[in-house]
């Protein structure tokens, strides 16, 4: 392996890499060791602590725990894709009194931390009479924010289209909504569909704000199972098989975003990469 | 509006002084380690790269409520060394934005040619000649606009906190709906508060880009 840092590894070099490999694999044994030391020292790993995997009533509990946070990243997710296309169309008008309010309202809410958007829903709303109720306030929450952020992207992803291309239809005699369907779009989606599966990653992670409103989804159902003193309060094991399936969902759609990356690689002739400079700032792919 | 500001004072003085607080905290500690991290990850040894490559995986797909819900909850009941919910808070943060950071570092390093280092050596310059003179002014251009956005959304994330006993920004409108103080006018400041927070970051990042800007 080549790099900009370094060649190939010669003899001296080898022993030395094989010296620090193992020093970091030492390390490594010796963290994970520790940790696990501490989990056999506080009684993580007794029977007791695990037992309630075995009962069929927290086990149906935790499947409705997952239903409720893919209820409402399913929601979220479409609903985003729904705003953020709006908002998108909005921002490339030529109107400027659609635009300007759109272009306003897509930095305003991406301004906002999610947290306290979701918890305006939630403590501020029934003050105006609107009792939206955790379901709505997490997914409306997770709606206007993601949808932002996706409209920025659907927009990067329609001016990344070589001009050519808008030119050309324009010159064929299409009109504007022709060119925008029939031209741009088809050629954006294909060159933004990565980000856009990655900004879904982060509205999944984001779902998980929906603990802070007491939303019953997984991280709810962990903090209820954990205080079962019955099961000796067993909040680490909760945890542990909570964030096993986060990280396998998230790892899932993830893949998915980097299958769709590399298929676009493969085929630059016809999709072409979403520059960065036009995306950057708001895809840094974290969430909360 | 002025109103809510004047009498919640106290509450929007040490909600934003503490979210500056953990920002600073875990910013620093998030750049330190992400870098160690990126280190790894660019390292000859490939056990290293495995192991950065593996945090990363973690804990971008881990959502940080999660991260915040483990140092909250769990953290304590491990008989480690007690430390109050904000340090803890701070800890979560850390790990949790290191992993973005460290994404950042390795891809603005590997956007430098190789060929810019192969003619450094042709040149005869030392391996730390290479680095410090070659590699890292380049991979800083592209390193520092993703950066700012990372720190950008750190600010945005210090709100979780709000919800694991930690007073900052993202607690003021529950308390404001529990003093019963209008809490859309509320949400207003605090925007306004945000917008005030990001505003060095983004100047920063203006004044750097433009000093850099020159020809590449």
């Amino acid at each position: 392996m080549t790099s900009v840092l370094y060649d190939l590894p010669g003899p001296r070099a080898r022993v030395r890499n094989r010296t620090f490999g193992f020093t970091a694999v030492v390390g490594l044994v010796t963290l994970v060791g520790f940790i696990g030391y501490r989990f056999w020292v506080t009684d993580q790993f007794a029977g007791r602590k695990w037992e309630w995997l075995l009962y069929k009533d927290l086990q149906l509990q935790l499947v409705a725990a997952l239903g409720a946070t893919l209820a409402a990243f399913a929601v979220g997710a479409l609903l985003a894709l729904v705003v953020g296309l709006l908002f998108a169309i909005a921002r490339l008008s030529e109107h400027a009194w659609v635009q300007a309010p759109a272009a306003t309202a897509v930095e305003f809410l991406r301004a906002i931390p999610l947290v306290v958007m979701i918890f305006f829903l939630f403590y501020g709303a029934p003050q105006a009479g609107l009792r939206l109720g955790v379901f709505w306030s997490l997914v409306v929450g997770l709606t206007v924010y993601n949808g932002s952020v996706l409209a920025e992207i659907f927009r990067a992803g329609v001016q990344a289209v070589p001009r050519g291309q808008r030119e050309a239809a324009f010159a064929l005699g299409m009109r504007k909504n022709q060119v925008m369907r029939a031209v741009l779009l088809p050629q954006a989606v294909r060159t933004m569909l990565p980000t856009v599966v990655s900004q879904l990653v982060v509205l999944l992670k984001d779902s998980a704000l929906g603990f802070l409103i007491t939303y019953p989804e997984l991280l709810f159902d962990a903090r209820y199972i954990g205080s079962l003193a019955e099961f000796g309060r067993p909040i680490i094991p909760t945890a542990i098989v909570i964030g096993t399936v986060y990280i396998t969902l998230c790892v899932a759609l993830s893949l998915l975003a980097g299958y769709l990356e590399r298929r676009n690689r493969r085929r630059r002739h016809s999709g072409r990469e979403l520059p960065t400079t036009h995306v950057r700032g708001v895809t840094a792919n974290l969430g909360a | 509006m002025l109103g809510v500001i004047a009498d919640n004072w106290d509450l929007f003085i040490t909600g934003f002084r503490n979210t500056v607080f953990l920002f600073v905290l875990a910013g620093v500690g998030a750049l330190l380690l992400g870098m160690l991290l990126a280190a790894m990850r660019v390292s000859p040894v490939p056990t290293m790269r495995l192991l950065g490559s593996g945090y990363v995986t973690i804990f971008r797909n881990t959502p940080l409520t999660l991260v915040f819900f483990f140092f909250a909850f769990a953290y304590p009941r491990l008989g480690l060394i007690d430390v109050s919910f904000f340090v803890r808070a701070v800890l979560a943060l850390t790990v949790y934005t290191a992993a973005f950071v460290c994404e950042v570092v390795r891809s603005g390093i590997n956007t430098v040619d190789v060929g810019q280092a192969e003619a450094a050596r042709a040149l005869g310059l030392t391996f730390t000649q290479t680095l410090t003179e070659i590699v890292i002014p380049q991979a800083i251009r592209s390193v520092v606009p993703p950066l700012t956005s990372v720190l950008n959304a750190l600010l945005k994330n210090t709100t979780v906190a709000a919800g694991f006993a930690v007073a900052e920004a993202g607690q003021i409108i529950p308390t404001l709906s529990e003093r019963g103080a209008p809490v859309l006018f509320g949400m207003a400041w605090i925007a306004i508060g945000f917008l005030i927070l990001v505003f060095p970051l983004t100047a920063t990042q203006r004044i750097l880009e433009k000093r850099w800007s020159v020809a590449r």
